[in-house]
């Protein structure tokens, strides 16, 4: 649940470079047209370039951009890791969206450290919060192209978020290359759809 | 029209200063602080004046040379760049300006992109300027219109602190009117003002203290800070910038009734703060970093016998390192007034997380460069290296120094005085070669350090975003200029070995630093071949590369070059190739067998 001074508390998280901030700025620039405040915080410079990268968007919110601890409504996370990673921000009620398509870190790929099943973590989320996984990136794929990952997810989330749908495709449409709306309204319709 | 946008905090400043009328605006590239000039060098019609300067040194100067003529002017760096411009910083705080002028010095608590994490509002206390710290974005650009005034009535550059969370956050801003005050560029003599010999310095510093005063009057009824007394509590929290709104959010999640004075502008409001002490015993100092506000508000309570008690990063409620948020307020508030906090229980994962850090791009050419200067110096030789992509290459073993901007070069030939056995090849950017890499070449000849010199030349300044820098031929608004030849230029600077050579190019390389390291004194080589994104983003598409699974033996010599499109396939025991390949070659060049080739069409 959200805190007293926020509407909705989401966490989006990813690797740098998967597209966390076209996701946050469509769902923050929707809020601000419906009329609410939004507070946002995001990650630029050295840690994007293939690091860990988190966002937080605050709905309905006139204070600071940083959401407490377990406080977040939802974790939005573009990669599995990435959503293990920051699963402290969640509440205890709040709900995890997630691609399952893995992206390996140096590290991985260079042997120096393992990474866990997909399968696991999933689990291992699933002892403690609602998870909705699915490979986001096969489904933007399907859709036209694999970047249009971030807009399946944006499109899973909008099932949650206090702002309309409509605000939101309007945004997506706005906001990507227009040789790309056709593929990323897909992409957003077929996120949507994957929560009932 | 709706007046009010969903922007980015850095935007938001950058409108202020439109709205504010700056006519120059300068600044070096800094991670938080880039986004400011660039939006400004985007903007389709302009009537001001914007440059990427090739130092903040150089920048403050630019700015506080158009100030002196009475135009409204803003530099703008991050907090590690105020150090290379705190020479002109002190004594321009002698000199002032005439038309308004800001320094805008981003600091970034917690080191999300930075060397360490200094507090700019020190320097504010030593130079003696007044500091604006903003603790929302729509309150930095509200102060930027406002900091021209105070700048112009007082004839003193302000300094301007957002952090990271202010210039990377994003809102929804309420846009305000456009100035039509701009004054016209007059530049009156006066060399008792405008130069600073002995003795007319000896008369502007009493003149500078004598300012202060009216500074702190103006500053304390400014809008940036409120008190509000709350008659029932005897207890208050005094909270500065960003960390006023952590504090507030912290207060009502716990219910805290509590005097509550945020502070916004230094020096700080002591007659706000002596009124807080009227009510309470004890006050409780929330800021980031530094407890800059704490100790004033000590040596307040000490002034005037106050007996109440100052509580902060003394006695540990509030810590002195990173950032602070929601949670760490919280917690200072419960133990500091002795109130229950729910502190919420996290749980160690049980599944180990692989780090992720940032790591040099697919088909990044530093990669290439750093393999071949590994190869043909040897593990046990040093490494000096400096501020920018290139650091990551810390991951490949070519890393082994990072002090500041420029400190590569320099440091190289400080172990070489040493006396150092091994042989020291140093690695530099180019645009960090411009900002203060020349000084160290020209010290390194002049005082003939036998050192090899690495420029890594990827034609931008890539870290942060992609400026121009004297390299590319454009200037920030991305007009043509003078392309600044870096050989000629290094020449200039009196190195006799210099050779330029294309990264990619491996055994061409090779060749290039063995000629280097056999060469006696200080020899240049500059490695030259476009940064992979802007390339990309430049039209440039190579072909891709795939590994022939029948000739790999699994021997991961290609997967240890840490390139993020190389896998290793733990079934198949082969190394695999994914969608990141760039097609820059490196790693079909080294492989022994010749595994790697090129994605036939």
């Amino acid at each position: 649940m959200s805190s007293k001074a926020s509407e909705f508390d989401l966490v989006i998280s990813g690797v740098g470079g998967q597209g966390t901030i076209l996701a946050s700025d469509i769902i923050g620039r929707s809020a601000v047209l419906e009329g609410k405040g939004v507070r946002a915080a995001e990650t630029h410079g050295m840690a994007q370039r293939g690091g860990s990268v988190v966002n937080h968007v605050r709905i309905g919110c006139e204070l600071g951009s940083m959401i407490p601890l377990k406080g977040a409504d939802c974790l939005l996370a573009l990669e599995p890791v990435e959503a293990l990673r920051y699963i402290e921000f969640l509440a205890d009620d709040g709900v995890i969206i997630m691609n399952t398509e893995s992206v390996y870190p140096v590290t991985v790929t260079t042997g120096k450290a393992p990474y866990p099943s997909v399968d696991s973590i999933v689990e291992k989320l699933k002892e403690t919060h609602r998870v909705i996984a699915f490979n986001a990136t096969e489904m933007a794929a399907e859709a036209g192209s694999r970047q249009a990952m971030n807009v399946v997810l944006v499109g899973a989330v909008s099932n949650f978020l206090p702002v309309k749908t409509e605000t939101l495709l309007e945004r997506v449409k706005e906001m990507v290359p227009p040789k790309t709306i056709d593929t990323n309204v897909k992409a957003f319709e077929t996120g949507r759809s994957m929560v009932e | 029209m709706s007046t009010r946008e969903y922007m980015l905090g850095n935007v938001a400043i950058a409108r202020g200063i439109v709205e504010g009328g700056g006519k120059v605006i300068s600044g070096y590239p800094g991670t938080p602080s880039s986004e400011i000039v660039d939006t400004l060098s985007a903007m389709k019609e302009r009537d001001f004046y914007v440059e990427w300067s090739v130092n903040e040194k150089v920048a403050m100067e630019v700015a506080a040379g158009a100030a002196m003529t009475g135009v409204r002017s803003v530099v703008t760096m991050k907090h590690v760049g105020l150090n290379v411009a705190a020479d002109p910083l002190m004594t321009l705080a002698y000199m002032g300006v005439k038309g308004g002028m800001i320094i805008i010095v981003a600091d970034d608590p917690a080191c999300h992109s930075s060397q360490n994490e200094q507090d700019t509002r020190k320097y504010s206390e030593f130079s003696l300027m007044p500091c604006l710290d903003p603790s929302t974005p729509q309150e930095a650009k509200d102060m930027i219109p406002y900091a021209f005034e105070l700048s112009e009535k007082f004839e003193i550059p302000v300094i301007f602190r957002p952090t990271t969370r202010i210039s990377h956050g994003k809102s929804e801003i309420e846009l305000g009117t456009i100035t039509d005050h701009k004054a016209e560029a007059k530049f009156e003599k006066d060399t008792s003002r405008w130069v600073m010999v002995p003795a007319n310095a000896v008369i502007r510093h009493p003149h500078l203290l004598g300012i202060q005063e009216g500074i702190m009057e103006e500053l304390e009824n400014s809008p940036w800070n409120e008190l509000t007394i709350n008659e029932n509590s005897k207890i208050g929290v005094i909270a500065s910038g960003l960390a006023s709104v952590y504090a507030k959010e912290a207060m009502e999640e716990l219910g805290l009734e509590a005097s509550f004075l945020k502070i916004g502008a230094y020096p700080v409001p002591e007659g706000l703060i002596k009124k807080m002490y009227e009510q309470c015993e004890t006050v409780l100092v929330i800021e980031e970093l530094e407890p800059i506000v704490e100790d004033r508000c000590k040596v307040i309570a000490k002034d005037i016998e106050s007996p109440v008690k100052i509580l902060g990063k003394t006695g540990g409620y509030v810590p002195r390192v990173s950032e602070l948020n929601i949670d760490k307020c919280t917690k200072a508030m419960g133990e500091a007034f002795g109130i229950e906090v729910d502190v919420p229980e996290i749980a160690e994962p049980e599944l180990e997380l692989p780090p992720r850090p940032p790591a040099l791009c697919a088909g990044c050419s530093h990669r290439a460069t750093y393999h071949a200067m590994l190869k043909v110096f040897g593990k046990r030789a040093v490494f000096p290296s400096d501020i920018g992509c290139y650091t990551l290459g810390v991951q490949n073993g070519t890393v082994d120094t990072t002090l500041c901007m420029g400190g590569s070069i320099t440091v190289a030939s400080g172990i070489y005085d040493a006396g150092e056995k091994q042989p020291i090849c140093c690695s530099i950017g180019d645009s960090t070669f411009f900002h203060t890499g020349i000084n160290g070449l020209l010290n390194a000849v002049y005082n003939k350090s036998n050192i090899t010199i690495t420029i890594l030349d990827n034609r931008i300044t890539a870290m942060t975003g992609h400026q121009p820098n004297p390299g590319m031929g454009l200037t920030s608004t991305g007009e043509p200029t003078k392309e600044i030849d870096m050989e000629l230029l290094c020449r200039g600077l009196g190195a006799e070995f210099v050779e330029t050579v294309d990264p990619y190019d491996v055994k061409a390389t090779e060749e290039v630093f063995k000629r280097a390291k056999d060469f006696e004194g200080p020899a240049v080589v500059i490695t030259r071949q476009a940064c992979v994104i802007h390339a990309r983003r430049a039209g440039v598409r190579r072909v891709p590369f795939k590994v022939d699974t029948e000739k790999c033996i699994g021997c991961r010599m290609c997967v240890n070059l840490g390139c993020p499109a190389i896998e290793f396939d733990k079934e198949t025991k082969k190394a695999h190739i994914n969608a990141m390949c760039t097609g820059c070659g490196l790693c079909s060049a080294t492989c022994k067998f010749d595994a790697i080739v090129e994605v036939q069409k």
